[in-house]
């Protein structure tokens, strides 16, 4: 056990032992939209030709699951910790920024990848659903979560306040999961939308995931995971710098 | 005697704050070294510094030797600190904070280890209940037990027995004490001056982030603070001219105060050739609060200069 293990260690055992919380609620949820959203649209709208409404929901429900969660735990154990004061104990000892980043950021990824599985195992019975190629599905939601848990390293050591996190949480990573196409294929929407829906990152990490189970897929999943990589790339920089300046955590 | 902690000409500013103003200091391998001052002087701000919490602007701070900055992994192995506020991650329980604190320092199998401090803290009942439902004194123990978990030879209290009951205060310095005679080296501050008198060999004194004061206790209290005389006469007695000019009278007590302890004697014998008879007599002795007192005013006439 070094400093990194047990970190990762301890935010894994953190959300794992509030799991009604952290892990069944988001998947009840999941769930829920999948009830009310086929019900509505199932007979009303086929996606790629052939896939049913309710197949093509239940992988973008799954993605957004990872995404959401892994940005939730980031953000919500740093700012617990950095407002109860608690952030002392891993700044105490010999953890290096890479350690510490490394460690909230894998554990982000382990409870996303555990709702998702959740979520998977809770929707994947109301639609036939294929798996075209698993690694795919792997890539992108490993790379998904790593990104929005990076951007919730970001958000939890920026914020000061739970409120500020919250409006972060509202009026960024809301509207870029619920505006991605988790809920339709972009090629529905009017031209103009579709350019704008293109800039944002989360639609080319549901599309991505999507291509691992449908084999189909609104841009191609090269593209998508070059634009991807780059973000996470990107993210991996700007916080593995915010760390190791000790913005807001060393004064 | 080797070297502790060093800090050479540390300072640090918060925006227009000057937190450290250029702070020398070492502490010896050993020492229970305390340091004092009004809120705000610096104290906090110093141990943050020591601790890699804070980052000076300039200076430089080691502990046994290891730069807390280039070489921070060794230099943080060496201390163990316990902050001033009262916190606690709500999501374990006592040994599970105290497995996880050693975790982070690299070290497996504690348990033994853990047993021993939670022994010696009156920690072992508790050592299975989550830190939500323990009380003030009990978190501030578990506190204690997390600077130790590593066996660090530096540990650093900084207002350890802030609103803490007189039993746990015992049992504290008890057990902090046993670490120094272990050959601990002990850094304390602390509010109550009579826990750093009765506690630390040496003393600094910060005042807006200088040392304004750095002795050893005893050489503090000979320096600054006075003997007082207390007498209350017996019936139909006057105290002699000479001495009345120079006494203070409270409640039929009459108080007269010395620099040293060897000006108490001449002032008896003036009494005795007198003929003044007493009823009671007491000698005060110094204390550091009075120290205190006398230096951090003696800087405020400085600076008003």
């Amino acid at each position: 056990m070094n400093g990194f293990t047990t970190l990762f260690y301890k935010e894994v055992l953190r959300f794992w032992k509030v799991a009604t919380q952290t892990v069944a609620a988001p998947v009840l949820t999941a769930l829920l939209y999948l009830l009310i959203f086929s019900h509505v649209l199932e007979s009303h709208v086929r996606v790629y030709g052939t896939v049913s409404y309710t197949a093509f929901l239940v992988p973008g429900l799954v993605m957004m699951s990872v995404l959401q969660n892994a940005f939730a735990n980031t953000s919500s154990s740093l700012i617990q910790s950095k407002v109860t004061g608690n952030i002392i104990f891993v700044l105490l000892p010999p953890i290096s920024y890479r350690e510490f980043y490394a460690a909230y950021v894998l554990a982000s990824i382990v409870r996303g990848l555990v709702v998702g599985a959740g979520v998977l195992a809770a929707t994947m019975w109301f639609a036939p659903l294929s798996l075209n190629n698993p690694l795919w599905v792997l890539a992108f939601a490993f790379l998904g979560g790593a990104i929005l848990g990076s951007l919730g390293v970001v958000a939890g050591i920026w914020a000061d306040k739970f409120d500020q996190l919250a409006a972060f949480q509202n009026f960024l990573i809301m509207p870029l999961t619920f505006l991605s196409g988790v809920f339709y294929s972009v090629h529905s929407l009017p031209p103009f939308w579709q350019k704008v829906s293109h800039f944002n990152p989360i639609f080319y990490m549901i599309d991505g995931f999507r291509y691992g189970f449908f084999g189909v897929s609104d841009v191609s999943p090269w593209k998508s995971l070059a634009i991807v990589g780059s973000c996470f790339v990107l993210l991996f920089l700007l916080t593995l710098t915010m760390l190791k300046r000790g913005y807001k955590l060393r004064a | 005697m080797k070297t502790a902690i060093s800090a050479h000409q540390v300072a640090k500013r918060f925006g227009s704050v000057e937190a450290l103003a250029g702070v020398d200091l070492t502490v010896l391998q050993g020492e229970f070294f305390g340091l004092l001052g009004p809120n705000g002087a610096g104290k906090t701000t110093l141990i943050s510094a020591l601790a890699g919490l804070v980052r000076v602007d300039s200076g430089r701070i080691e502990v046994m030797g290891c730069d807390v900055v280039s070489d921070y992994r060794n230099a943080r192995r060496q201390l163990g600190v316990v902050p001033q506020e009262l916190v606690f991650d709500p999501f374990f329980s006592v040994r599970e904070t105290l497995k996880i604190q050693s975790g982070y320092f690299g070290i497996r199998d504690n348990d033994d280890w853990i047993d021993e401090i939670l022994a010696n803290l009156d920690l072992t009942s508790k050592a299975n209940d989550n830190m939500r439902t323990l009380s003030g004194g009990m978190k501030r123990r578990v506190l204690v037990a997390q600077a130790l978990v590593h066996r660090p030879p530096v540990i650093v209290l900084d207002e350890p027995t802030a609103g803490v009951d007189v039993e746990l205060r015992k049992t504290l310095w008890q057990f902090i004490r046993r670490l120094n005679s272990d050959g601990h080296t002990i850094v304390l501050t602390t509010h109550y001056l009579e826990e750093a008198e009765n506690l630390c060999s040496r003393i600094a004194m910060l005042q807006a982030g200088r040392v304004v004061a750095l002795d050893t206790t005893a050489n503090l209290l000979n320096r600054f603070a006075s003997h007082a005389l207390h007498l209350r006469l017996g019936a139909g007695a006057a105290l002699p001219p000479v001495l009345a000019a120079r006494a203070t009278e409270q409640d039929g007590i009459w108080s007269l105060s010395f620099d040293r302890f060897s000006d108490i004697e001449p002032v008896l014998a003036q009494l005795r050739a007198a003929g003044c008879s007493l009823e009671d007599l007491e000698i005060g002795k110094p204390d550091l609060e009075e120290v205190f007192i006398r230096v951090m005013q003696g800087q405020q006439g400085d600076m008003m200069l």
